[in-house]
């Protein structure tokens, strides 16, 4: 009668087993998915953002197109936008471009920060790659990524018409994150609704 | 002088070693120095996530390692600090979790697992023991009694 409790230890574990295997299969599963559209598998966590629901942090820094030209927060509110961490060093900005192009052909505002880069590499990269930004900030010495939690290019911020930071997409922006994860969001906050 | 060769050559590998990831940062005092290298081991490096910001190569790092070097130079606590790196890359960066509800389980969950193992083993300690005393005494009848002592009489005298 009393042997019943000895096999709780071991309901315990098979517990704690299904669930790291349930959790394993779902990350999978997720990247089996990715592979089936064509795209890179991720193979590591991404971070959850620790500046959602924050106001963008405070910067005054040169703009891309003419470095005599200072930005700073202000200039970002009003309307709700996509701000792109991007650099011609890269090799991910370079995919995810041609689709920033077509996003700003729609008419979805996109702004840039340029981490950690060469600002004439940059330009040269906007001339011969077209320019989707409407501000593109000069962030050459990554302190503004730094204040963003930025550990990597690309990196998409999404903020509503108050600067407040909405959303954060990490790696490559396709027309399948587009439609997934950022569209639903964004028309949200261009509706003037809650995303 | 083979062996000074050794010796040399060991040191040459040994600085090879140490300076893998230490950037060249001047330290006002030995104390700055110590909490330097205390916080660059207990802040997590967010590209690598494996790593800490010490030894981890990522740019990202030695970025945090020059601005935790930033901080340090302007006076700030460890608290001040950690908040800093928290506040823009979230719980992930510590190494040592901050104790809240979300993280509760993480601090204490082993030891409860420990406490209940002990618990049970003490409860089935018990048990037995008192299982064990009770064979021994009173469970015995009058009748019983005596033929135990009758075996064991017969036993004395067959050896």
């Amino acid at each position: 009668m009393r042997r019943i409790y000895l096999i709780i230890p071991l309901v315990l574990f098979l517990g704690l087993a299904g669930f790291f295997l349930k959790t394993l299969m779902d990350k999978q599963r997720e990247n089996e998915e990715l592979a089936a559209s064509g795209l890179q598998p991720s193979n590591s966590l991404e971070l959850p953002s620790a500046l959602i629901g924050k106001p963008f942090p405070a910067f005054s820094l040169p703009s891309v197109e003419d470095p005599a030209d200072t930005l700073s927060t202000e200039d970002l509110i009003g309307k709700p936008a996509l701000v792109n961490v991007w650099a011609t060093w890269c090799v991910a900005c370079r995919v995810e471009h041609p689709v920033l192009n077509k996003l700003s052909a729609q008419g979805v505002v996109i702004h840039g920060i340029n981490y950690k880069d060469d600002t004439a590499s940059a330009q040269k990269w906007l001339k011969d790659f077209h320019d989707p930004y409407q501000l593109n900030i000069s962030d050459t010495e990554g302190r503004l990524g730094l204040d963003l939690g930025v550990y990597g290019a690309p990196e998409t911020f999404l903020i509503d018409a108050d600067g407040v930071i909405r959303y954060k997409f990490i790696g490559v922006v396709d027309e399948r994150v587009w439609e997934r994860e950022l569209q639903p969001r964004y028309q949200a906050l261009v509706d003037g609704g809650q995303p | 002088m083979i062996r000074g060769l050794w010796v040399t050559l060991l040191w040459v590998l040994m600085v090879g070693v140490s300076q893998a990831a230490v950037d060249t940062f001047e330290f006002d005092s030995e104390e700055q120095r110590q909490r330097f290298y205390e916080l660059s081991g207990e802040l997590r490096c967010p590209k690598c996530q494996n790593q800490n910001i010490a030894d981890s190569d990522a740019p990202v790092a030695t970025d945090l390692r020059r601005e935790l070097y930033r901080l340090l130079d302007e006076g700030q606590s460890n608290e001040e600090i950690i908040g800093f790196m928290v506040a823009r890359y979230g719980d992930f960066v510590r190494y040592k979790p901050a104790l809240t509800a979300q993280t509760i389980v993480l601090w204490f969950g082993p030891a409860l697992f420990l406490l209940i193992g002990l618990a049970t083993l003490i409860i089935m300690l018990r048990r037995r023991q008192r299982a064990m005393r009770e064979s021994q005494t009173g469970h015995l009848t009058a009748e019983e009694q005596q033929r135990l002592h009758a075996l064991l009489e017969k036993k004395n005298s067959d050896d």
